[in-house]
């Protein structure tokens, strides 16, 4: 396990950084989907469910755009990472290394 | 969709606990954590839209079919949970999409072509058209079922989805196979059916 958790760190950290590092200064022009569903009229169409607690990758009360992206990016590649992980302990459980 | 994006995914669930090595489990985790890192990463593309990478071959390719779908799929739920990106309602024809359809179709595609040339030559030129084919077939259903729920047209909608991710889809490829040939660089033993060297 020792030499999987080496590279799992380090893995994380490069998602980290690219997402604390470079995420915030990424494009934000409307993507593919967005920018159709504007010039052809549709975007008002989209229903909200309810109100998510980062909205648009920004945590609120952030006054800094680019700090607040970074750090919905952090929590976000976090709690990716969890979730899968959780999940993939939880398939593989009592399964003997391979 | 729901009905069929729970269905495979449970497929998928299946599948991967079949196979899942113990030690793969903190990988998936890694590559979900990058994927969603990297879907953050919008570039300027055409016309005032910008693309982003969608990771559903490079998932493929590093882990497998089934693997990836879970990974992506959790991705998008995250997403849809948490940063209200890509919606609740529409998460299962998401899943499908790009999760799914994406992963499974990408990963056939892939496969075949790696077969037919060989290689690391294979594995590189199979990641690259499938990455492409992915983005646009993933934006054509998308259009699709936009159309058949009639939010809009099909005559507008899928040749201005499928247009634009023409080209976005050449970014996915391009970023996809680069990250894939950096990995057999490094750590060729990550990649499954990489011929150790």
């Amino acid at each position: 396990m020792k030499k999987w958790t080496k590279l799992t760190l380090w893995g994380l950290l490069i998602a980290l950084g690219v997402a604390a590092l470079i995420a915030p200064f990424a494009s934000s022009l409307p993507d593919g989907l967005e920018k159709v569903a504007e010039t052809k009229g549709f975007a008002a169409k989209a229903t909200v469910l309810f109100q998510s607690i980062m909205p648009d990758y920004l945590i609120s009360g952030i006054r800094n755009e680019k700090v607040a992206t970074a750090l919905a990016g952090v929590v976000g590649t976090l709690i990716v990472f969890g979730f899968v992980f959780a999940l993939g302990k939880l398939l593989t459980r009592g399964r003997r290394a391979s | 969709m729901d009905v069929v994006s729970a269905g495979a995914v449970g497929y998928a669930v299946k599948k991967t606990t079949e196979r899942l090595s113990e030690r793969q489990v903190p990988l998936m985790g890694v590559m979900a954590a990058f994927i969603f890192a990297a879907q953050m990463l919008n570039f300027p593309v055409i016309g005032g839209t910008s693309g982003h990478l969608l990771g559903g071959v490079l998932a493929a390719v590093l882990l497998g079919p089934w693997p990836a779908v879970l990974v992506m799929s959790a991705v998008f739920i995250v997403q849809a949970l948490f940063f209200q990106d890509g919606g609740l309602l529409a998460l299962g024809a998401n899943i499908f999409n790009m999760g799914i359809l994406g992963v499974v179709l990408g990963y056939y595609v892939y496969f075949g072509i790696r077969k037919l040339f060989g290689g690391d030559k294979g594995i590189l030129i199979g990641t690259f058209i499938a990455s492409w084919l992915v983005v646009v077939l993933a934006a054509s259903a998308t259009a699709i079922e936009l159309a058949v729920s009639g939010t809009s047209p099909l005559r507008v909608v899928l040749p201005a989805m499928a247009g634009v991710h023409v080209v976005i889809g050449l970014g996915e490829a391009i970023i996809t196979t680069a990250v894939v040939a950096f990995v057999l660089q490094v750590r060729r033993d990550l990649v499954p059916g990489a011929a150790a060297k």
